[in-house]
C-alpha cells in the first residue's frame, strides 16, 4: 500500500524523468569523444587487418609457394590460386587473385600462411571506381607488398612475441 | 513612412500588412532552419558527439552554420515523387494544409505590446481553432499516399491530437480564467510585475500539462508515434520526397516555435522582463521561446518513445483530470478573498 502511494507520487511528480534529464544535461557539458576522421585518426594496432599484400624475401624472391592453404581456409572464398612448376623446379603461383568485394578481412589467410607471404596491411583507405577494380591480382598484391615492406616487417616483429 | 502612405493612397493598408506578414514569415523560416541546426547540435552534444561542423560559408567552417542552407538547397533540388496509387490532388494538397495553419497562427502572436499583426479580441480562440486544423494535413497525407504505414501514422496522429487538444484547451481555460481575457496582449499585460506574477506559478500544474501536451501536439519525441521510425518507417510522410517533404518538416518546426511562443506568452509573461526594474522588450520573449525550444530538444535527447496506449492513458487519465481539478481550484479561490493569488 505504502509502496503504491510512493510509486504514484514518483510518477506524478515526474521524479524519474527529471533524473533522466539531469543525465543528458551533464553530458551536454561533458567532453566529446568524436574523432574528426580525416583530420584526426584513431591509433592502429600492429595486428590491423586492412588491404592484403604479398611479400618477398630480401633477395627479391617471392615468398608464396602456392600451398593453397589460404585458398582453403578462406571462409568467403575470395582467394583464387593457380600454380605451375617454374623452370628451376620450384612450385610458384601463376595466378593469385583476391576479390576484395568478397573478402571479410578475418585474417585467416595470414594465419594459415606457413611462409608469411600473404599479410594484411594497415591500409584501409582504398577504393575502386568501377566494377572489377577491387579484384586484386598477383601483380597488384606484390606491388602493395613491395611498397609497404618496411611497415609490414615492423608490424610482424611487434606481433611476433604473441604468436 | 508617411510619404509612402500618401503615395500609395488606399493601397497602403494591404501593402503595409503584406510587408508585416513578410517580416514575420521570413524570420520564422530562418528560425526553423536554424532550429534544425540547433537540434542536431544540442542532441549531438547530449550524446557525447559534436554534431554537424563541416558546412560553412566561403571556405570557413564556422562550426557548421551553413548546414541548414545546404539541407534546404538539397531538398529543393530533389524530385517530388508521386506514388502510382496515390490520389494526386490530395497528395499535393496535404503539405499545404499542414503548413497553412502553422503559419496562419502567427498572425495574432504579440512579440511586444505593439508588434502584433492582428490584435483581435478572441486571439486565444483563434489560436486554438487554427492549430487544430494542422492535423488535417497529416490525415490527408496519410490517406492520399495509399500506403499502410502512412495510414497508420495518420490514424495515430489524429487520435493523439484529438486527445491532447482537450487537455491543452482546459489548460488554456485556466489561463483565461486568470486573465479574464481572450486577447493575448491583455493576457501578457495581466502578468506584469516580475516573474513571480507570471502564470507559471499560480497555474503550475496547467503550465506543465500545457508544455507536455504541446510536445504531443507537435508530434515530437517522446510522443512521435505518428512518425516513429522504428515502427512505421516515417509514418504519414513516408511517401513524400523533396520539397513536399520539406514543407511537412517546415510545418512541424514552425509548430514547435509556435508552441514555444504560446507557452512564453501564456505562462512566462511574454515580452515582460523577469525583474520589474529591467526594461521589457522583444529580447525577453525571444529568450523565453529559446528556453522552451531547448526543452523540446532536451526531451527528445532524453526520453524513449511512448507506447501508443501509454500516450492515450496519459492524455485521458492523467492530464484531463489534473487540468479539471486545477480549474476547479482556481474557480473556487476566485470566490474567496484569496482570489488575488490567481489574479
Amino acid at each position: 500500500m505504502l509502496n503504491r502511494i510512493k510509486y504514484y507520487f514518483k510518477t506524478f511528480l515526474l521524479i524519474e524523468l527529471l533524473q533522466g534529464l539531469a543525465v543528458t544535461w551533464r553530458h551536454l557539458w561533458g567532453p566529446k569523444i568524436t574523432i574528426q576522421y580525416p583530420d584526426e585518426r584513431t591509433p592502429q594496432s600492429p595486428r590491423f587487418r586492412g588491404l592484403h599484400a604479398l611479400r618477398r624475401y630480401p633477395s627479391g624472391e617471392e615468398r608464396c609457394i602456392a600451398c593453397k592453404l589460404c585458398e582453403a581456409v578462406c571462409p568467403a572464398m575470395a582467394i583464387t590460386i593457380e600454380s605451375a612448376q617454374r623452370d628451376d623446379g620450384t612450385r610458384r603461383t601463376t595466378r593469385y587473385d583476391i576479390d576484395l568485394t568478397k573478402c571479410i578481412f578475418c585474417g585467416m589467410c595470414e594465419e594459415a600462411c606457413p611462409v608469411d607471404a600473404i599479410v594484411e596491411t594497415r591500409i584501409f583507405e582504398y577504393f575502386g571506381e568501377k566494377r572489377g577494380d577491387l579484384l586484386y591480382t598477383k601483380q597488384m598484391l606484390l606491388a602493395v607488398g613491395d611498397k609497404y615492406e618496411e611497415q609490414i616487417a615492423r608490424d610482424k616483429a611487434a606481433d611476433a612475441p604473441y604468436r | 513612412m508617411e510619404w509612402f502612405q500618401e503615395l500609395l493612397g488606399p493601397a497602403w493598408m494591404p501593402i503595409w500588412t503584406l510587408v508585416k506578414i513578410v517580416l514575420i514569415v521570413l524570420p520564422l523560416l530562418i528560425a526553423v532552419a536554424y532550429l534544425t541546426y540547433a537540434e542536431r547540435k544540442i542532441i549531438g552534444y547530449m550524446q557525447v558527439r559534436i554534431g554537424p561542423n563541416r558546412v560553412g560559408f566561403f571556405g570557413y567552417r564556422l562550426v557548421g552554420l551553413g548546414q541548414p542552407i545546404a539541407d534546404a538547397v538539397k531538398l529543393m533540388t530533389k524530385e517530388i515523387m508521386l506514388p502510382s496509387g496515390a490520389n494526386k490532388a490530395l497528395f499535393l494538397t496535404a503539405p499545404v494544409l499542414s503548413i497553412g495553419p502553422a503559419m496562419a497562427a502567427w498572425a495574432v502572436i504579440p512579440f511586444t505590446e505593439d508588434w502584433v499583426l492582428a490584435n483581435v479580441n478572441a486571439s486565444l480562440l483563434y489560436i486554438m481553432a487554427i492549430t487544430s486544423m494542422g492535423v488535417y494535413g497529416i490525415v490527408v497525407a496519410g490517406w492520399a499516399s495509399n500506403s499502410k504505414y502512412a495510414l497508420l501514422g495518420a490514424m495515430r496522429s489524429a487520435a493523439q491530437i484529438v486527445s491532447y487538444e482537450i487537455a491543452m484547451g482546459f489548460a488554456l481555460v485556466g489561463v483565461l480564467m486568470s486573465a479574464q481575457s481572450l486577447n493575448l496582449v491583455e493576457i501578457v499585460q495581466h502578468q506584469a510585475g516580475g516573474f513571480w506574477q507570471w502564470y507559471w506559478l499560480p497555474l503550475f500544474p496547467l503550465f506543465i500539462v500545457y508544455l507536455i501536451a504541446g510536445v504531443a501536439e507537435t508530434n515530437r519525441a517522446p510522443f512521435d508515434v505518428a512518425e516513429g521510425e522504428s515502427e512505421i518507417v516515417a509514418g504519414f510522410h513516408v511517401d513524400y520526397s523533396g520539397m513536399a517533404f520539406a514543407v511537412f518538416f517546415l510545418a512541424e518546426y514552425a509548430n514547435m516555435i509556435l508552441i514555444a511562443a504560446l507557452v512564453s506568452i501564456m505562462f512566462l509573461g511574454g515580452w515582460l522582463s523577469p525583474l520589474p526594474f529591467l526594461p521589457d522588450g522583444f529580447f525577453w520573449i525571444a529568450a523565453k521561446m529559446s528556453f522552451v525550444l531547448f526543452l523540446f530538444l532536451w526531451f527528445r535527447a532524453t526520453f524513449p518513445r511512448y507506447r501508443y496506449d501509454q500516450i492515450m492513458r496519459l492524455g485521458w487519465k492523467v492530464f484531463i483530470p489534473v487540468t479539471l481539478v486545477w480549474i476547479l481550484v482556481v474557480g473556487a479561490f476566485m470566490q474567496t478573498p484569496l482570489g488575488y493569488l490567481f489574479h
